[in-house]
C-alpha cells in the first residue's frame, strides 16, 4: 500500500495487526493499542519497530512508554471527528514524540495541510482517493497566524 | 478600520483559490456531496430548501464604505439584488450559484473580506458591541481584540472539525451588554479589577438553540496577555470531550453544564498551565499595532449643547420620534450615533436591496467617515453622525425608504429566515414579522409601548433569538400545521434571562392579536410608562397576560398543549 510520509508518496513499510490476527514473521507491526497495552514487552522484544494504532477517543497518556514506540497512528472514524488534531499537538508539544505521527482512517486530502500542522507527518488516505494530486494540498494555505506544531510562535511574533 | 497588510491579504486570497479547487473536485465527483459540505460550509456556503446560501463574515460588524459597494456589487451581479443582515453581524445571499461561488470571494478578497468560517463546525465570525469605540458607558474599544481573534481562528489548524459550531462575542461596556455575551458559547467582558488594571471576564457555555443556557463565569479577570491561551485552553477541552454521538447535545454548553463549571473550569486550567507558553502571549506591540486601526476618527471640536433635545421637541414630528428611537447617545460631543432601521413594512426584517447599499456607502462617506456597522439586531449603524446634520440624513434616509422611527420598538422584530428559505424549519417567521409591522405601524403606539423586543424563530434551533426576546415567538409543527408559542420575559443583556411559555401554542391567525392583548395589557397594569415591559412581566408574573390571551389563568384554558 501507498501512503503520503514527510510529503512524498512512498510504499508503506509498516503493516497494519488487527485485534486477533496473526503477527507478522518480521517487520514493522502496527498493533492496536489494546493490544500494545497488554503485551508490549513482548513486542519491543520481537520487533526493534513498533507502532500503535490509537482510538480517536484517547490520550497520549493512554499510551504506555510512548518513548519506544516508533509510530503512532491516529484513527479518523468521521473525516468530521476532530480530536485527532488536539491529540497530534499534545503527542508532539507536551510529549515530545519525536516519531511517525500518522492519520489513518477517514483521511482526505483538505485535511493534510491542518494535520500537519498538528504534527502529523504521514496519512493513509482513504482508499479510492488519488495520492498524487493530494501532495498539492501541502501548499495551499501557506500563510498561517496561529502557533502550531510547525511554527510555535503566533503571527505577531513573525509578522 | 483594520486595514489588511501583504500577510492578510495572502492568506484571504490563497483561501479564495483553494476553494476553486474544490468546487472543482466536487464538480468532477472525486470527492463525494458528504465530504464537500464542510468544505463548502467552512467557506459559508449552504444548502437550503431552494438553492446555496452565501453568508460572508463581517468581522465585529464593522464596515467601510468601499466593503458596502462591493456587497451591493454582489447582490446585484450574482444574486436577485438584495442581502440579508444576519443576528450574527454578517450578511448572507440567498441565491448565488454554486458555480458563481469561486467568483465572489475573489470579489470579497479584493476589498479584505471573505466568508471564512461563517457555518461549519469551527470558531465562527467574532461579534461585538455595535456601538463599540464611541459608546459613553464603554470602558475599552472591544475590536483590536476581535481583530486579534479573528485572525487567531481564522484556519485554526486544530479547531476546524469541533464537535459543533463555536461562538463567540465581546463587549468593552460592561455596565450595558449590547451583544449578548451571556448567550454565546465564550462571552468576553473587558472589565477593571480592583487595582484598577483593565482584563477580561470570560463567560462560557452560554447559548440559545434548543437547550438555552445563560453563560456562566469561568474566570474572573483573565489579564489581557493570556486572551488567546486561554481560550485555546477552552477550545482543546471542548474538542476533546464535547459529544460527538448527538448534534443537538454537542455545544459547549452541554458540556460545562454536564461537568458543572468548577469541573470544567479544573479542566481548562490543567491544560493551560500544561501549554500556556511566553511565545503565546499577547505582546503589548501586537495590541498597539493593531488598537492603532481603531484610533477615533478626525472629530471636529464641537460644543456639547443639547442639538438631540432640540430636533426633539421641535415642529417636524417625523424627524422628532426619529431622533427619539433612532439616534443614541456618543462619547464626542456634537456627535451622534444613528440606527438605520432596516424593518421597513412590507420587506423582510434584514434584508437590503443592491441600491440601498450603495446609497448607504455614499451616505456613510458624507456623514460618517465611510463607516457602517451591522447590529446584530439586523439594522445598520452609522458611528459618527453631527448631530447637527441629522435633519438632512434622515430626509435621505426617508427617500430610500430606511427611515423608520422604530429602534428597540415592537416592529424592530428579529427573525430567522424560516420556512420561506431554511429547510430546518417548522413554521414561516418572515411573513409573521411582517404582519407585526402591519398591525402596529402606529408611531403613537410604539412610542407609548416603549422598548420592546419581539424574536422569532421558526423552529426550536432559535436563530431569531426567541428565548431572549421580551416577547419571543416559536414556530413549531402541530399535525402539519404552522403553529406557534407565545414567550415572555426574554433578555440578552445584563439583566439576561431566558423567556417562558406563556400557554398553549397559536394558530397563524391568532398569534399577532395575542401579541396584540399582551402589549395591551402591559399598557393598563404598568406602574408608570417609564416602567418597561419586560419589568412589567417580572413584576407581575404571567397571570395577567394568560387571562389576556386566554380568558383565564387557569392552565387548563391556558396550558393544554
Amino acid at each position: 500500500m501507498q501512503i503520503i510520509r514527510d510529503r512524498a508518496i512512498v510504499d508503506d513499510d509498516f503493516v497494519h495487526v488487527p485485534d486477533g490476527a496473526e503477527l507478522p514473521e518480521a517487520g514493522k507491526p502496527i498493533v492496536t493499542l489494546a493490544h500494545y497495552a497488554r503485551a508490549r514487552e513482548t513486542l519491543l522484544a520481537r520487533y526493534p519497530t513498533v507502532g500503535v494504532r490509537v482510538p480517536s477517543d484517547k490520550l497520549p497518556t493512554d499510551i504506555p512508554e510512548l518513548a519506544r514506540v516508533a509510530l503512532v497512528a491516529i484513527e479518523f472514524p468521521k473525516f468530521t471527528d476532530g480530536r485527532g488534531y488536539t491529540v497530534g499537538r499534545m503527542l508532539r508539544e507536551r510529549h515530545a514524540f519525536r516519531g511517525e505521527l500518522r492519520a489513518v482512517g477517514w483521511v482526505l486530502r483538505d485535511q493534510l495541510r491542518y494535520l500537519e500542522r498538528c504534527g502529523f507527518n504521514a496519512f493513509e488516505l482513504k482508499p479510492g482517493k488519488p495520492l498524487e494530486s493530494a501532495l498539492e494540498a501541502f501548499d495551499e494555505l501557506a500563510g498561517t497566524y496561529q502557533a502550531a506544531v510547525d511554527d510555535p510562535r503566533p503571527i505577531y511574533r513573525r509578522r | 478600520m483594520y486595514q489588511y497588510d501583504d500577510y492578510d491579504r495572502r492568506i484571504i486570497v490563497e483561501r479564495a483559490q483553494q476553494f476553486r479547487g474544490q468546487v472543482a473536485r466536487r464538480l468532477t465527483g472525486e470527492i463525494t456531496e458528504e465530504e464537500f459540505k464542510p468544505l463548502r460550509l467552512q467557506n459559508g456556503l449552504y444548502m437550503q430548501l431552494h438553492a446555496y446560501m452565501l453568508r460572508v463574515a463581517i468581522p465585529y460588524g464593522l464596515l467601510s464604505s468601499t466593503q458596502v459597494r462591493k456587497l451591493a456589487h454582489i447582490a446585484r451581479t450574482y444574486d436577485r439584488g438584495y442581502g440579508h443582515l444576519t443576528t450574527r453581524q454578517n450578511i448572507q445571499y440567498n441565491w448565488p450559484k454554486l458555480t458563481d461561488v469561486p467568483a465572489i470571494l475573489d470579489e470579497l478578497a479584493s476589498v479584505e473580506m471573505h466568508a471564512v468560517q461563517t457555518s461549519g463546525n469551527c470558531v465562527r465570525n467574532i461579534t461585538a458591541d455595535h456601538f463599540a469605540g464611541i459608546a459613553r458607558d464603554e470602558l475599552e474599544d472591544p475590536r483590536p481584540y476581535c481583530e486579534i481573534l479573528r485572525q487567531w481562528s481564522t484556519f485554526h489548524p486544530e479547531f476546524a472539525h469541533l464537535p459543533r459550531k463555536f461562538k463567540i462575542a465581546m463587549t468593552g461596556a460592561p455596565g450595558n451588554d449590547r451583544a449578548a455575551v451571556r448567550f454565546h458559547d465564550i462571552g468576553v467582558r473587558i472589565v477593571e479589577n480592583a487595582q484598577g488594571e483593565r482584563g477580561f471576564e470570560v463567560l462560557v457555555g452560554g447559548g440559545m438553540g434548543r437547550t438555552p443556557l445563560i453563560g456562566e463565569v469561568i474566570r474572573e479577570f483573565l489579564p489581557k496577555p493570556h486572551l488567546l491561551s486561554y481560550i485555546e485552553s477552552i477550545l482543546r477541552v471542548y474538542n476533546l470531550h464535547g459529544r460527538r454521538d448527538n448534534k443537538y447535545k454537542a455545544r459547549i454548553k452541554i458540556l460545562v453544564s454536564a461537568l458543572g463549571i468548577d469541573e470544567f473550569r479544573r479542566r481548562v486550567d490543567e491544560d493551560w498551565e500544561a501549554s500556556r507558553t511566553p511565545a503565546l502571549e499577547l505582546p503589548d506591540a501586537e495590541v498597539a499595532r493593531v488598537s492603532a486601526f481603531f484610533a477615533p476618527p478626525p472629530y471636529q471640536v464641537l460644543p456639547a449643547d443639547d442639538q438631540v433635545g432640540v430636533i426633539q421637541l421641535g415642529r417636524d414630528r417625523v424627524l422628532g420620534n426619529w431622533v427619539s428611537n433612532n439616534v443614541d447617545a456618543h462619547k464626542v460631543p456634537g456627535y451622534s450615533a444613528v440606527v438605520i432601521s432596516v424593518k421597513q413594512p412590507g420587506i423582510p426584517p434584514g434584508d437590503v436591496s443592491d441600491t440601498q447599499l450603495d446609497a448607504i456607502a455614499d451616505i456613510a462617506d458624507r456623514y460618517s467617515f465611510g463607516h457602517v456597522v451591522v447590529t446584530h439586531t439586523q439594522n445598520l449603524v452609522l458611528p459618527d453622525v453631527r448631530t447637527s446634520e441629522l435633519p438632512r440624513l434622515h430626509a435621505e434616509l426617508r427617500a430610500l425608504d430606511l427611515g423608520e422611527a422604530n429602534a428597540n420598538k415592537i416592529t424592530d422584530v428579529i427573525t430567522c429566515p424560516g420556512l420561506d428559505y431554511c429547510d430546518l424549519a417548522n413554521a414561516r417567521s418572515i411573513p409573521l414579522s411582517l404582519e407585526i409591522a402591519a398591525r402596529f405601524d402606529r408611531v403613537d403606539y410604539l412610542n407609548d409601548v416603549g422598548d420592546v423586543s419581539i424574536k422569532i424563530s421558526g423552529c426550536i434551533n432559535a436563530c431569531g433569538h426567541h428565548h431572549v426576546g421580551n416577547i419571543g415567538i416559536l414556530g413549531i409543527d402541530k399535525r402539519g400545521e404552522e403553529f406557534y408559542q407565545l414567550m415572555l420575559g426574554g433578555s440578552p443583556g445584563n439583566d439576561a434571562s431566558i423567556g417562558k411559555i406563556l400557554g398553549r401554542a397559536l394558530a397563524q391567525d391568532e398569534i399577532v392579536d395575542a401579541v396584540e392583548k399582551v402589549l395591551d395589557r402591559y399598557l393598563e397594569i404598568r406602574e408608570s410608562p417609564d416602567e418597561r415591559f419586560l419589568d412589567a412581566v417580572r413584576r407581575v408574573g404571567f397571570d395577567p397576560f394568560k387571562v389576556a390571551v386566554y380568558g383565564s389563568a387557569d392552565p387548563l384554558d391556558a396550558g393544554g398543549d
